[in-house]
């Protein structure tokens, strides 16, 4: 883990955020944030509900702006891009959304097909099916390619809006609380899920949770967000290994003693 | 200045956040018609559009073109009786439609049945992260949602204006014929002898400035919806609202415009 930490400490971070404060009205959301996440890493950042982790990587995909500090993805300052350099910038990173955000109005092969024909325009009709089924397939999901969104269970919409991100081939994944509100066996498959994708598509990822089980699973690095800063970091164990009653109580609350 | 919960405010919050809000619809308008003149053009989601607004309102368009054609000649027989008048009715009947009721009752009903739909579609949208998500696949949702709408509501009002017109004028031979026995020709002939090139002229303008309002105004309060379904029911019932009190003070406008160029 020292080696690995060493070898990290020598390469650039493909997400670097430096002093990062946000607020809303009164409401300091972010004070003085900075983390790394280096290439093929899985970090995962915890906290309570409305402690602005989704916030944050709003902020990474330009969704949100900042009020100081920097965020650089991909050696890009994202505050600093211009509308088309924005828009290059996101086709390498993909954003799972929280309740997934597919379009209600499409079938999933036509979620899927969307960011594709519109930012790659070159492709053919064959070659369009095949990145779709190749998603589908990567999601194990390849029988709803027909279906409505919301002909789809929880679980199948989050697989489904991660395979609309993977259809781009993104360097960077964002998941915004990938396994809320769903149950202990479906769960498991999103953290599993996650992984593969990691291997699969050699992905840097964050992942927002409050879920200590998926943080376990699928974080290689754990930050947790407290009061707007980060209190502690580490691998999951040496996070939770805290004298922090904040920390303590997070834990407890998650595991139930 | 005074202030109140700790904000500043120039004036008051109700009079500050009016100005705001008409600055961000003025900025949402510019960037309209800046987007409208650059790639990617969205022409399949445009005709998918123009069928939804267009196509699907049809049989309500009908409907009250029909019984207003119909209800206005009914109405307006005794008034013209009791001069003896009655075979100026097409005459009146056409002006009545062509140069203010068409126009107005398809943008009344367009207003409520496809602003509201605009704004609670792109409403919901929006607070289902569904426009984020666009925003991160890369994709310009302002052009594929905003874009697209607002050139169907332009283009599409109007034609339905002229529909809406066509089957009130039927609905008034009807009741001309039934009354008067007058042939189909003779009505319609009269009809149009007091209608001038300005007079369509006019209300095809009128038609184009309350299709472009009825989209505007529908993808900006669904755009800007805020968070949750209050949200969208708010988007929804705004687009209604400021579509009509516009489309009353653009109705002023034109005609003001219209009766000084007539002189």
């Amino acid at each position: 883990m020292e080696n690995e930490r060493q070898n990290k400490g020598k390469e650039e971070p493909v997400i670097k955020i430096r002093d990062l404060y946000k607020s809303f009205g009164s409401n300091d959301v972010l004070k003085a944030v900075s983390l790394d996440v280096y290439k093929g890493e899985n970090v995962v950042v915890l906290g309570r509900s409305g402690t602005g982790k989704s916030v944050l990587i709003k902020i990474i995909a330009g969704l949100l702006t900042q009020d100081s500090g920097s965020v650089c993805v991909l050696g890009e300052d994202v505050s600093k891009l211009g509308e088309k350099d924005l828009l290059e910038l996101r086709l390498k990173i993909g954003f799972s959304f929280q309740n997934s955000a597919l379009y209600d109005s499409m079938t999933v092969r036509e979620n899927l097909e969307f960011p594709l024909v519109r930012n790659k325009k070159h492709l053919r009709r064959k070659e369009i099916d095949a990145s779709v089924e190749k998603v589908l397939t990567a999601v194990g999901l390849a029988q709803t390619i027909n279906q409505m969104p919301s002909e789809l269970s929880g679980g199948q919409r989050k697989r489904i809006g991660i395979a609309r991100t993977l259809i781009l081939n993104p360097e960077i994944m964002l998941y915004d609380e990938p396994t809320a509100g769903l149950d202990p066996i479906t769960c498991i498959e999103i953290n599993n899920l996650i992984n593969r994708v990691k291997e699969s598509f050699n992905t840097s990822s964050i992942i927002i949770t409050h879920d200590l089980t998926c943080a376990k699973a699928t974080g290689d690095r754990v930050a947790m967000l407290l009061e707007g800063t980060f209190a502690k970091e580490g691998t999951f164990d040496e996070v939770f290994d805290s004298e922090d009653d904040r920390i303590k109580s997070f834990y407890n609350y998650n595991f139930i003693k | 200045m005074s202030v109140k919960q700790g904000r500043e405010f120039i004036v008051s919050k109700g009079f500050d956040s009016f100005f705001i809000d008409l600055n961000s619809a003025v900025k949402f308008n510019l960037r309209f018609f800046k987007e409208l003149f650059l790639p990617p053009y969205e022409g399949r989601e445009i005709i998918k559009q123009c069928y939804e607004i267009g196509w699907k309102s049809l049989p309500l368009i009908s409907l009250t073109g029909f019984i207003t054609g119909l209800v206005f000649t009914k109405q307006s027989r005794p008034s013209l009786a009791e001069f003896g008048a009655t075979s100026w009715l097409p005459s009146l009947v056409a002006i009545a439609i062509i140069k203010a009721l068409a126009p107005l009752v398809t943008a009344l009903i367009a207003a409520g049945k496809v602003g509201s739909n605009i704004g609670a579609e792109i409403g919901s949208m929006r607070v289902t992260e569904q426009i984020d998500a666009m925003e991160v696949s890369a994709v310009n949702p302002f052009k594929f949602l905003v874009v697209s709408r607002v050139i169907a509501t332009t283009v599409m009002i109007p034609i339905l204006m002229c529909y809406t017109g066509c089957v009130a004028m039927l609905g008034s031979y009807i009741n001309v014929h039934t009354n008067e026995m007058t042939s189909f020709v003779a009505f319609f002939e009269q009809a149009f002898s007091k209608i001038s090139f300005l007079d369509i002229f006019s209300s095809l303008t009128k038609a184009v400035v309350y299709g472009y309002t009825i989209g505007i105004v529908g993808c900006y309060q669904g755009y800007n919806a805020s968070q949750g379904t209050e949200g969208v029911g708010k988007a929804a019932n705004a687009s209604v609202v400021v579509s009509m009190f516009l489309i009353f003070v653009e109705e002023i406008l034109i005609v003001q415009i219209t009766n000084s160029i007539r002189g």
